[in-house]
Order: C-alpha cells, then sequence, then structure tokens
C-alpha cells in the first residue's frame, strides 16, 4: 500500500467530515419573546462565525412566525380558535417573565430601542438574509391547524418532520433546544 | 518599537450591539476583503473584546491589534 496515497486519502476525509460537521442544528419550542430572541441572536451569530444553521419551529414557536396581515384559509372551528388565542407573530409574543399584563413586555421593548438593541422582526429578518434555514414542524401546525399561507414571508421557509430535524442534527456540531 | 499597519478599510460600528458586531464584520470581511487586507472595526461593544478574537479564531483570520478605548480599535487581518 502507497502510505502517501493513504495519507491523501485520509486527509481529503477529514476534510469532507469538517466541512458537513460545521452547523448549527436548533429547536425552537419556546413561543417566548426572550427566548426567540436569544435563538436568533445564536442563528445570526453562528453565521458570523461561518456555520450553516437550521432552526426547526414547533409547538408555541411556530404562530411567532405567523404574519399579522394574512390569514389562513380553510380552517375549521379548532384552527380559528387556536388562531385566534395564539400570538399573531413576532410582534406579539410577550416575555417569559416579567410580561405583567402588557407592562413589562412593553417596557422591555420601550428599552430595547432606546439601547439599540434589535427587534424580534429585526432578526428575523436579518437571519433570512443571511440565510439560516428555517423548517417548520407539519404537525404543529396541522395541531394548530395552521396554514402555510399564514406565515411570515421568509426566503426558503419550509415544512418538516422529526427525521429531517434529526439528518441535520446527525451532521452538526452544535444542536441546541429553546 | 510598534511597527506602522496598512490600514485598507474602517467600519464604524458604534452604538450596535450583540450580534450585530459580528455579523456586519464577518460579512465585510468575506465578501469584500482580499485575503492580507486589514479591517479596522470600532466598536463600542464591551462584549466585542470576547466576541471579537473568538471569531477571528473560529473563522481563521487574524486580530493583529487591539486599541481599547471608549471606542475600541481591531485591526483585523484577513487570511483565508
Amino acid at each position: 500500500m502507497d502510505i502517501t496515497k493513504e495519507l491523501e486519502s485520509l486527509r481529503r476525509d477529514l476534510e469532507e467530515h469538517k466541512g458537513s460537521g460545521n452547523k448549527l442544528s436548533m429547536v425552537v419550542f419556546s413561543g417566548d419573546l426572550d427566548k426567540l430572541l436569544a435563538s436568533f441572536i445564536i442563528a445570526t451569530g453562528a453565521i458570523a462565525m461561518g456555520m450553516e444553521v437550521v432552526m426547526f419551529f414547533t409547538f408555541w414557536a411556530t404562530p411567532a412566525l405567523r404574519d399579522k396581515k394574512k390569514r389562513g384559509k380553510g380552517k375549521d372551528i379548532f384552527g380559528k380558535m387556536f388562531g385566534f388565542m395564539l400570538p399573531k407573530g413576532p410582534s406579539k409574543v410577550v416575555l417569559s417573565k416579567m410580561h405583567m399584563g402588557g407592562m413589562g413586555t412593553g417596557m422591555m421593548k420601550h428599552l430595547m430601542k432606546k439601547k439599540n438593541i434589535s427587534s424580534l422582526d429585526d432578526m428575523i429578518a436579518l437571519a433570512g438574509e443571511l440565510g439560516v434555514k428555517i423548517y417548520v414542524c407539519e404537525m404543529s401546525m396541522d395541531l394548530m391547524g395552521m396554514k402555510m399561507d399564514e406565515m411570515i414571508d421568509y426566503p426558503g421557509m419550509e415544512l418538516a418532520g422529526v427525521a429531517k430535524f434529526l439528518e441535520e442534527a446527525a451532521g452538526s456540531r452544535v444542536q441546541l433546544f429553546i | 518599537m510598534s511597527e506602522e499597519i496598512k490600514v485598507d478599510a474602517t467600519m464604524d460600528l458604534k452604538g450596535l450591539k450583540c450580534p450585530l458586531p459580528i455579523v456586519r464584520v464577518s460579512k465585510k470581511v468575506k465578501d469584500e476583503m482580499q485575503v492580507g487586507q486589514v479591517l479596522v472595526a470600532e466598536t463600542t461593544d464591551p462584549g466585542a473584546h470576547a466576541d471579537f478574537p473568538a471569531w477571528a479564531k473560529t473563522s481563521g483570520n487574524e486580530i493583529v491589534k487591539v486599541e481599547k478605548g471608549d471606542v475600541s480599535k481591531f485591526y483585523i487581518k484577513k487570511l483565508k
């Protein structure tokens, strides 16, 4: 066996391995403003670090991706109820702590603006620009009666299930559940 | 004796908060800078003192000089 050739092939395998693993996979489960913000800060930061980023939105995080100006068509009574009760998009989600009937969240948003911290809407737009991939859990959408035509315009946003997440997670060096 | 560093571009990141300084710098370095060129990033974000070196190490670039102050300056050399 030619040792130089073998070394060359091993080196190539290693390079390929390196490239495929430089990825961050995130399950975004929470529909809280604070946790969503943290998710997007980490996601955009990871792109800056040269990583590929995949976010999976499931359960309470899915309604946070709705567009407040759009309406889903063909909903049954439960879908309509869920639609009414859940926050309609990034500007409607609230803090996990100290919401205080809206006062706390309002004050936090005011402070963020004053201190020049990006809003959740801005962070989502930035993530889209940078190429953060977003998958939305098909089961959550179905359970809560949500439709893709009521979601925000986000480049490349797709429906997916658990297998897609696991495939991405298995090929990622960093995995988070938020 | 400190040798003079040739600066090719400067970025004003004053007032920007995490993660924007790193996001903007990485984009600029990737899209607009040539290998060997030096970018000076001016920032008021205290987190930058941990973030810029971490970013440089991970992305394979080099911080050649740091001037600390109310506005800190990071001299970033593109290596690849």
